[in-house]
C-alpha cells in the first residue's frame, strides 16, 4: 500500500488537470439527474397535455407495421395529431449536449496533458474502498491510461455529436427529457466502464450501459415489439454477463486481486497457455460476445434497431457494442498468454464478420443493413484483438465509431425526411424500407455525399479511414498465420496457422461482401427513380443543420481518421501514432504473441504487405463494381408491391432463420419446460400442491381428528380422564 | 387399623369412579362424585391419626368445597332438566367440537 501511494504521488500526471478525471463521468450524470428530474416533474401533470397520453395516441395505428418498422413514429408522429414539443424541450436541448461537450473538452485537456508527459504506468485514482470483504479488497478507483483516454475521447466526442443530432431528431417527441436523461446516463456508465481501474468497477459500467441500452431500445415502449426488442437485448446480454462473472470469480479464486494492475502483474506468473488462463479468457470472451453481438449471441443487435436512430448510432454502433473489444484489449495481458482462447476469439470474430455480412446482403430495412454491418465490423475488431494485434483492433474500433455513427445518423436523416413526407400526406408506408426510397440524392445531397464517404470508408477504399484499420487487421492476421504463438497453438487438433489463414480468408470475403451490401444500400436509397410516391416527393428535404452539422464533422473524421495510425509502408505523415500511443498498455502483450519461440518463417516483408493491401483494395473495388453492375434500382418496386424472394435469397432475407432456430431450440423448449414442468409440475404441483396445500391438508386432518375427540359427551371425557390418571399413576408407580 | 381404613376408602373410591363412568343419570353421577370425595376424606382422617391434625383440616376444606359444589352442581342439573326435561348425560353434548 505504501509503495503504491508513493508510486501514485510520483506519477507524472499527479497534480495536473488529470486529477479532475472523476469529473468526466460525473458531468453526464448531472445531466441525467437534471433531465430525469424534468422528465419526472412534467410527467406528473396529468391532463390533456400529458405527454404519455399523447404518446399513446401517436402510436395507435402501429399494427399495420412490421416489427422493425414500428419504430421512430414518436420522432415525427405518423398521424395527424399535432405533435408539439415538450414544454421543457428548450432547457433539455441545452443541458443534454452541453454536459457531454464539457466532458469532451475536459477529456481533451487531460489528453493534451498526457501527451506532454511521458507515462508508462497508468494513472490510478482511488476514491474509497468499495468492497472490503476479507481477502477481497475492491476500491472505487479510476484508471487513466492511453487506452481508456482514447475510449473516453471517442465516447465523449462522438457522443457529443450524436447528442446534438438528437436535438433535431427527437425534438417533437413527447418523451424528449426522458430520452436525454437515458442518453446522459448511458454516457455516464460508458465512461465508468472505460475508466474503471478493476474488473468490478468495469462491470458496473458494463451492466449500466446494458440497462440504458434496454431503456433506449424500448424507448417507445407503448408498442410491444419495441419493448420485446429491449427485453431480448437484456436477456441475451445476461448470458454473456454470466460468462464475465465466472471469469471474475476464477480470477479472484486463483489470483486474489481484481484490479488491472494486479492481474497484469499476476499474469506473468501464470503458465503460458495453461487451462486456468484459457478458461478465464474464454469465459470473459463469452461476456464480450454478448455485449459486442458476436456469434452465437449477436441476435439482439438487429432487433435493437427498434430504438431511436441516434441511439443506434451511439450505443449500438459506436460505443457500447465495442465494450467487448475494449475488454479484450484491456485484458491483453491474459489473452496474450492464452493462444487457444485468442484463436477462438479471432475465429468467432471471423465467422461473425462473414455471417453477418451475408445477411446484410438481402435486408430491405436501411437500419437492419447497418445493424448487420455493425455485427460484421465488430467481428473484424475481434479478429484484430484475437490475433494479438490489439492496437489494430482498437484502431478499427475508433474508425468504425466514426463511419458507422455517420452511416446511422445519415440513415436517421433519411428516415426523418421520409417520415416528414409520409406525415404530411398521411401515408402509412414503412419509412425505413429502402424499396420505398430511391432517388433521394436530389432531395438530400449533403446526406448523400457524406454517406457515400462513409460507405467507401467501411468498404476499405484508400485513403479513407476504414481502409487503414481494416488493412492493419487483415495484414496482422496474415502475418501471424506464419509466425506467432497463435500459429504454434492448435485448436480442435488443427494447427493455429491453418485457422489464421482461414480467418484471413473470412475477413477478405467479408470485406468483399461489405462493399457489395453497402453499395446496394446506397444505390437503393439514393439512386434510381424515387419510389416514395408522387405526393410525398414534394415534402422530401434535407434535415435541419442541427442534424447535418454533426454529419459533416463525422464525415471529416471518417475520411481522415486513417491518419491516426498510418502503416509503415505509407511514407507520408507520421507513422503508427496510435500504435505508439497504445504501446504502454498493449505493446508487451502484442509482442508476446508475435515472438514465438520456435517459429522459423520470416516476417511479412514490405513488398509482401503491399501485395496484401492490393488484394484487399481489389476485393473492395470488385464488390462495389459488382453491386453497381448487378443491382438495378430502376427495376425495384415499392415494398407493398414487391414479390417474395426465392431460394437462398429468401434464406438470407430471413437471416438464415437463426431467430426461428433459437426459438425452436432454446426459447420454446425453455418456455414449455418452464410452463409445464417448472410451473405446472414443480411450482403448482410439488410446491403449491404437495408442500403448501399438502401441509395445510395434513394439519386439517389432525384438526379433524382432534375435533372428533371433542364429542361433548361428558362420559367419554370422564373415561379419558380416568384412563389418563391411571396411566400416569401406573407409570409413576411401576417406574 | 390404617390398612383397613385405606382399603375401605379405596373400595369406596373405586365404586364412585365406576359409578361416574358407567351411569348416565346426572344425579347418580353426582352422588358418586360425593362418594369419591368422602372416600378421600376417610383417607385423610385415617392418615391424620398417624401424621398429625393437618389431615383433619383438609377434611374440613373438602367438605366445604363439596357443599359448595353440591349447591352449584344441583343448580346446574336443575337448570338442565328445565331445558331438556332430562338429566341423561348422553343427551347433553352441546360442547361437541
Amino acid at each position: 500500500m505504501m509503495l503504491l501511494q508513493i508510486a501514485t504521488q510520483a506519477h507524472p500526471l499527479s497534480g495536473t488537470i488529470a486529477e479532475w478525471v472523476w469529473l468526466l463521468p460525473v458531468l453526464p450524470f448531472l445531466g441525467f439527474l437534471i433531465n430525469g428530474g424534468i422528465s419526472l416533474v412534467s410527467a406528473t401533470h396529468v391532463g390533456p397535455a400529458d405527454p404519455d397520453m399523447g404518446h399513446g395516441m401517436v402510436h395507435h395505428d402501429s399494427d399495420a407495421h412490421e416489427v422493425s418498422a414500428a419504430e421512430d413514429h414518436g420522432a415525427v408522429g405518423d398521424d395527424h395529431h399535432a405533435v408539439k414539443p415538450h414544454q421543457y424541450a428548450g432547457l433539455v436541448s441545452i443541458i443534454g449536449p452541453l454536459v457531454l461537450g464539457l466532458s469532451f473538452v475536459l477529456a481533451f485537456m487531460i489528453f493534451s496533458e498526457m501527451r506532454s508527459v511521458s507515462m508508462t504506468t497508468p494513472f490510478i485514482q482511488r476514491y474509497f474502498s468499495w468492497m472490503p470483504v476479507g481477502k477481497l479488497q475492491i476500491d472505487a478507483a479510476i484508471q487513466l491510461d492511453q487506452l481508456s483516454m482514447l475510449m473516453v475521447l471517442v465516447i465523449t466526442g462522438v457522443g457529443t455529436l450524436i447528442h446534438i443530432f438528437s436535438v433535431g431528431y427527437m425534438k417533437e417527441d413527447p418523451g424528449y427529457p426522458r430520452y436525454f436523461a437515458y442518453l446522459n446516463l448511458f454516457v455516464f456508465f460508458m465512461l465508468v466502464l472505460v475508466l474503471g481501474a478493476n474488473y468490478p468497477v468495469l462491470f458496473v459500467g458494463w451492466e449500466g450501459v446494458g440497462l440504458c441500452s434496454y431503456l433506449l431500445i424500448g424507448f417507445w415502449f407503448s408498442e410491444k415489439a419495441n419493448a420485446d426488442a429491449g427485453k431480448k437485448a437484456f436477456i441475451v446480454n445476461r448470458i454473456g454477463d454470466f460468462g464475465f462473472l465466472i471469469a471474475m470469480f476464477l480470477l479472484f479464486a486463483n489470483v486474489g486481486v481484481l484490479d488491472f494492475a494486479g492481474v497484469g502483474a499476476a499474469a506473468h506468473g501464470m503458465a503460458f497457455g495453461g487451462s486456468l488462463v484459457t478458461a478465464i479468457c474464454l469465459f470473459m470472451f463469452l461476456g464480450c460476445a454478448g455485449k459486442s453481438a458476436q456469434i452465437p449471441l449477436y441476435i439482439w443487435l438487429p432487433d435493437a434497431m427498434a430504438g431511436p436512430t441516434p441511439v443506434s448510432a451511439l450505443i449500438h454502433a459506436a460505443t457500447m457494442v465495442t465494450a467487448g473489444v475494449y475488454l479484450v484489449a484491456r485484458s491483453s495481458f491474459l489473452f496474450s498468454i492464452a493462444p487457444v482462447a485468442s484463436l477462438v476469439v479471432a475465429l468467432i470474430g471471423g465467422l461473425t464478420a462473414l455471417f453477418a455480412a451475408t445477411i446484410g446482403l438481402k435486408q430491405w430495412d436501411i437500419k437492419k443493413i447497418l445493424a448487420y454491418s455493425t455485427v460484421s465490423q465488430l467481428g473484424y475488431m475481434f479478429i484484430g484483438v484475437g490475433v494479438g494485434a490489439y492496437s489494430a483492433g482498437v484502431f478499427h474500433l475508433v474508425t468504425h465509431a466514426f463511419f458507422k455513427a455517420l452511416l446511422f445518423l445519415g440513415s436517421g436523416s433519411v428516415i426523418y425526411a421520409m417520415h416528414a413526407a409520409y406525415h404530411h400526406t398521411g401515408n402509412h408506408e414503412d419509412a425505413q424500407d429502402m424499396r420505398n426510397m430511391g432517388g433521394l440524392k436530389k432531395f438530400m445531397p449533403i446526406t448523400w455525399g457524406l454517406m457515400w464517404a462513409a460507405t467507401l470508408a467501411i468498404a476499405g477504399i484508400p485513403p479513407l479511414s476504414g481502409f487503414f484499420s481494416k488493412d492493419s487487421i487483415l495484414s496482422a492476421t496474415f502475418e501471424r498465420a506464419g509466425h506467432s504463438t497463435l500459429a504454434n497453438a492448435s485448436l480442435f487438433g488443427i494447427s493455429g496457422s491453418f485457422w489464421l489463414y482461414l480467418i484471413y480468408l473470412f475477413g477478405l470475403t467479408a470485406a468483399f461482401l461489405t462493399a457489395v451490401y453497402m453499395t446496394r444500400m446506397m444505390l437503393y436509397t439514393f439512386h434510381g427513380p424515387n419510389r416514395t410516391g408522387e405526393k410525398e416527393q414534394s415534402h422530401l428535404a434535407e434535415a435541419p443543420w442541427v442534424m447535418t452539422g454533426p454529419l459533416v464533422v463525422l464525415g471529416i473524421l471518417s475520411v481522415f481518421g486513417g491518419l491516426l495510425n498510418l502503416p509503415e509502408w505509407f511514407h507520408v505523415g507520421r507513422v503508427g501514432m496510435l500504435d505508439s500511443w497504445l504501446d504502454p498498455v498493449v505493446g508487451d502483450a502484442g509482442r508476446r504473441v508475435v515472438t514465438a519461440p520456435s517459429a522459423v518463417s520470416e516476417q511479412v516483408s514490405g513488398g509482401n504487405e503491399l501485395v496484401l493491401i492490393l488484394i484487399a483494395v481489389v476485393v473492395a473495388l470488385a464488390g462495389i463494381s459488382i453491386a453497381f453492375s448487378r443491382l438495378k434500382p430502376q427495376k425495384l418496386l415499392p415494398a407493398a408491391q414487391s414479390p417474395e424472394e426465392e431460394g437462398f435469397e429468401r434464406v438470407l432475407e430471413h437471416k438464415y432463420y437463426v431467430d426461428e432456430a433459437y426459438d425452436a431450440a432454446i426459447v420454446n423448449p425453455t418456455y414449455q419446460i418452464s410452463k409445464n414442468v417448472l410451473w405446472r409440475g414443480i411450482d403448482a404441483g410439488l410446491i403449491d400442491g404437495l408442500l403448501v396445500n399438502g401441509s395445510s391438508a395434513l394439519m386439517r386432518g389432525f384438526g379433524w381428528m382432534g375435533s372428533k375427540l371433542q364429542s361433548g359427551a361428558v362420559g367419554t371425557y370422564a373415561w379419558v380422564l380416568v384412563v389418563g390418571v391411571l396411566a400416569v399413576l401406573g407409570a409413576v408407580t411401576l417406574r | 387399623m390404617l390398612a383397613e381404613s385405606l382399603a375401605l376408602s379405596a373400595v369406596l373410591f373405586t365404586i364412585g369412579v365406576i359409578g361416574v363412568l358407567t351411569r348416565r343419570n346426572a344425579i347418580i353421577i353426582f352422588m358418586c362424585v360425593e362418594l369419591m370425595l368422602n372416600a378421600v376424606n376417610l383417607t385423610f382422617v385415617a392418615f391424620s391419626r398417624y401424621y398429625g391434625a393437618a389431615g383433619q383440616v383438609f377434611v374440613v376444606f373438602v367438605m366445604t368445597v363439596a357443599a359448595a359444589e353440591a349447591a352449584v352442581g344441583l343448580a346446574i342439573i336443575i337448570s338442565i332438566f328445565r331445558h331438556r326435561q332430562s338429566v341423561d348425560l348422553q343427551n347433553i353434548n352441546l360442547l361437541k367440537g
